[in-house]
């Protein structure tokens, strides 16, 4: 077989080369379609995994089922913790629209590769705290590293936005959506909208900000969801009512 | 190209085509590892953050 391959006429250069800048190109394809089954398949199930396992890590108490009545509710000022170091992972977010099991660690600091890449949503540093006056603003993927911020564009205004530290939950509503430029550092300012370099007002509100890429698998623009402190309790206490009733409506 | 590494492997045509799977493998791998992760902090849609 080999010989009567041998004794075969070699083709010539020009088909030589062309077979060869085919092949090239083939592999050229096959490389770019692994790449997009990486990005958009292979690191969801890794980032996954972390994300699983930075949950399993903080070890919290499991929350009791039982919500307290409303007026069993504390009403003074919800307490804020100190902003921990970068890196460092100190809540986690639970949104009833994103589902009933929807729970992602927080972790302070927007690095790319060591925080979002890894599942986490990320604490812009310096922004506030979770219940802190001013505007505690997020950043996560949306449609890789198995994108937290996925349905950002499905909440709606009155939506829970529930995040929980070791011993306190803290209720925000959504009140608006919207898209900006990357530019736009002002949804992220204290008082959302405040320009860089205007001078900062005596803070009265606690906000809560997540921001996303948009459109989506673009970087072109920011999604942008605002919304505001409605109330906080003790995880001692038992959950929101917000987490339990979408669990039984959905 | 792919007629020259066929031709250089060694074997009968069975063990070329086990020996074909284990490097393709070998690729995959080493693409996921190493390769895509440096592609991708240079890809535009992979920014979430504003500022």
């Amino acid at each position: 077989m080999t010989g009567a391959r041998r004794s075969a006429p070699r083709p010539s250069l020009a088909l030589r080369i062309t077979g060869v800048i085919g092949e090239l190109m083939i592999t050229a394809g096959v490389l770019l379609g692994l790449f997009v089954v990486w990005q958009l398949w292979w690191t969801d199930v890794t980032a996954g995994r972390i994300q699983a396992q930075t949950l399993a890590d903080l070890g919290w108490e499991e929350p009791a089922e039982t919500v307290p009545a409303v007026d069993g509710l504390p009403t003074g000022d919800p307490p804020v913790m100190a902003e921990v170091p970068v890196g460092e992972v100190f809540a986690t977010l639970l949104v009833p629209r994103f589902g009933g099991d929807y729970e992602v660690p927080i972790v302070n600091g927007v690095d790319k590769r060591t925080i979002l890449d890894t599942g986490n949503i990320g604490h812009y540093p310096e922004t506030a705290m979770p219940g802190g006056l001013g505007n505690f603003a997020l950043a996560a993927h949306r449609t890789t590293y198995s994108k937290p911020f996925n349905q950002i564009a499905d909440l709606q205004p009155g939506d829970p936005i529930i995040v929980r530290t070791a011993d306190t939950w803290y209720v925000y509503e959504a009140t608006e959506s919207l898209v900006v430029m990357p530019s736009q550092v002002e949804v992220i300012a204290p008082v959302p909208g405040l320009m860089p370099g205007e001078e900062i007002p005596e803070l009265t509100e606690r906000y809560i900000t997540l921001t996303s890429c948009h459109p989506m698998f673009s970087a072109r623009e920011r999604f942008i969801t605002h919304g505001v402190f409605k109330y906080w309790m003790p995880v001692s206490a038992g959950s929101p009512a917000e987490l339990t009733a979408s669990e039984g409506g959905q | 190209m792919y007629a020259l590494l066929w031709r250089a492997l060694p074997g009968p045509a069975w063990v070329r085509v086990i020996l074909l799977v284990l490097l393709a493998a070998a690729v995959v791998l080493v693409c996921f590892e190493w390769v895509f992760p440096a592609i991708a902090d240079y890809m535009p849609f992979n920014e979430q953050t504003v500022g």
